[in-house]
């Protein structure tokens, strides 16, 4: 026989039933040769060059879906750091290269454009001040745009002083959306050790050790894990293991795949595939359910890291193999709002910032697509942001906020975002004042293990 | 290039005729062909080349899946790629 059916039914099961999908084709653009003393000619050296590169990417990424019969979710592009394209400008005011950007991405067809990002780690040129001063703006008046500040790494240490100015421009960006629940923080990521090459928004930039241009491939698939693991029941958890690592394998290989039929398409190389676990607020398609399916009766209660520390590293290492390059995050994602178990943890208060944040050191990224309490102060969101970068800098991964203190609402009500981003039950914060530590600033050294060399 | 045509749903006389009908009209030659009963739904997969095909296989793939909504079965034309490299190392 030239062909298996089993193999055939597996995977239409996959595709048909467990919402198994390619979540991103993202090509990353180098803007570098953009630069210009005017903001208004940078802008429109941006838009063109944008749209020359990418015009192609949403045709092709159907035609793969189409051929393949695999849904392609998201086609995206990032860019380099507008801080470093912009830093020849002489205007203060960012935004209307944002604008540039929400057209470009309107223009190819894209839903996110990721890359309005300075990276501060260790200090701040005065075009990384500019861009986040403009970041509430860039965001209240764009759609499509994301943007990033990177604000520690385990080799530089963490710039406070940056992290100081992100809880700030947190609420303000809160403030000037909150007729969409503030919905411009959920386009906003603080990292500590950011990757160059993440596929994934909003935290996506074109990093500058990259090429001119490249193609990356986010792969998903919970609802597929999901389902694997419920032939383990009571299993040891070497079996479950075992059983995450052939099914990540399968997933990953799909991405490749793609991510290979892509570059060759577009002319455009293939830079990695990100081998994540990202949920969807669709039922079944959920990471938290697969932590409870582990033996957890909600998702939060104790265990819960050890289940996510076997999780994500047995994604990787299932997924390693079935790709030549993978990079980005690569690992589990636990986005509050986008996961429907997650959110159902969240509103029945077993899950709680504390115990995600615990979660964050074990799993790809860190506390995100959180809601808060309105009135939650800039200091107390710097501090979460700290702690983070913290964990980031400590255990060499990347770690991330994206937190949004809904205007208006308390504890317990609910934030719409709506599609892929879902809605945010409101989860407490401690109330005890962190003023006087974030007042501090400065730059808090980098550890002992960043001194390889 | 190669492809795997697979039929779902309730097993219909003459499903199988049309198919191969649309194929060879086509110059789609078939290599293989199987079939089997998942969660109590027909299902029949075949393997076909389509190096002499004179359509693209999006376009075959629209006029094998409008046969397959006329007689209320699903009908898909997917690269054999996706199926070979992500069950075997």
């Amino acid at each position: 026989m030239l062909f298996d059916i089993k193999d055939v039914v597996s995977t239409l099961d996959m595709i048909e039933h467990r919402h198994l999908d390619v979540r991103t084709i993202t090509m990353g653009i180098s803007l570098l040769d953009c630069s210009d003393e005017s903001v208004t000619r940078c802008a429109r050296k941006i838009y063109d060059k944008i749209t020359r590169e990418a015009k192609d990417l949403v045709r092709v990424g159907e035609e793969i879906e189409k051929e393949f019969g695999i849904p392609i979710v998201n086609k995206r592009i990032s860019v380099t750091p507008i801080s470093l394209v912009a830093a020849a400008c002489k205007e203060d005011d960012y935004t209307p290269i944002a604008l540039a950007l929400d057209k470009a991405a309107k223009t190819c067809g894209v839903n996110f454009i990721g890359g309005f990002s300075a990276l501060v780690q260790k200090g701040f040129t005065e075009s990384d001040k500019k861009l986040i001063c403009s970041i509430p703006s860039a965001l209240a008046s764009t759609e499509r745009v994301c943007a990033s500040v990177n604000v520690g790494s385990t080799k530089a240490g963490i710039n406070m002083d940056a992290v100081r100015m992100l809880g700030e421009t947190i609420k303000r960006t809160a403030n000037l959306t909150k007729d969409s629940g503030g919905f411009g923080c959920a386009k906003l990521v603080v990292f500590a050790n950011a990757v160059e090459d993440n596929p994934f928004m909003a935290g996506a930039f074109h990093g500058v050790g990259e090429g001119e241009s490249v193609i990356n491939v986010g792969v998903s698939g919970p609802g597929v894990v999901y389902h694997a693991l419920q032939s383990c029941k009571g299993k040891p958890f070497d079996v479950v293991a075992e059983t995450i690592k052939q099914t990540a394998f399968k997933i990953t290989r799909m991405g490749q795949l793609v991510a290979r039929e892509a570059s060759q398409r577009l002319g455009v190389p293939f830079g990695i595939v990100d081998l994540s676990l990202a949920p969807t607020p669709e039922k079944g398609d959920s990471v938290a359910r697969i932590l409870e399916e582990m033996g957890l009766e909600v998702c939060g209660t104790h265990g819960t890291t050890a289940a996510l520390a076997l999780l994500n590293d047995a994604v990787k290492k299932g997924g390693v193999m079935a790709s030549n390059h993978v990079g980005g995050l690569s690992g589990a994602f636990i986005p509050v709002s986008e996961d429907e178990g997650m959110i159902a943890a969240a509103q029945s208060k077993t899950l709680s910032l504390d115990k995600l944040e615990a979660m964050t050191c074990v799993c790809s990224v860190g506390l995100d697509m959180i809601a808060v309490p309105g009135d939650t102060p800039a200091s107390t969101l710097s501090a979460i942001i700290a702690d983070e970068a913290a964990i980031g800098m400590v255990n060499c991964k990347t770690t991330a906020v994206r937190v949004i203190p809904a205007p208006g609402k308390q504890v317990g009500e609910i934030v719409e975002f709506g599609g892929l981003l879902g809605s945010a039950p409101v989860m407490p914060v401690h109330p005890e004042s962190s003023d006087a530590f974030i007042a501090r600033g400065g730059r808090i050294p980098a550890p002992m293990h960043s001194l390889k060399n | 290039m190669k492809a795997i045509v697979t039929v779902t749903g309730k097993d219909t006389t003459g499903i199988i005729a049309r198919v191969c009908t649309c194929l060879a009209e086509n110059d789609v030659n078939i290599l293989d062909i199987s079939q089997t009963v998942m969660q109590e739904f027909f299902t029949m997969a075949m393997l076909i080349d389509l190096a002499k095909s004179k359509l693209p296989v999006a376009e075959l793939s629209d006029k094998l899946a409008a046969i397959g909504n006329e007689m209320g079965l699903v009908v898909r034309t997917q690269r054999e790629d996706i199926f070979t490299l992500m069950h075997r190392v």
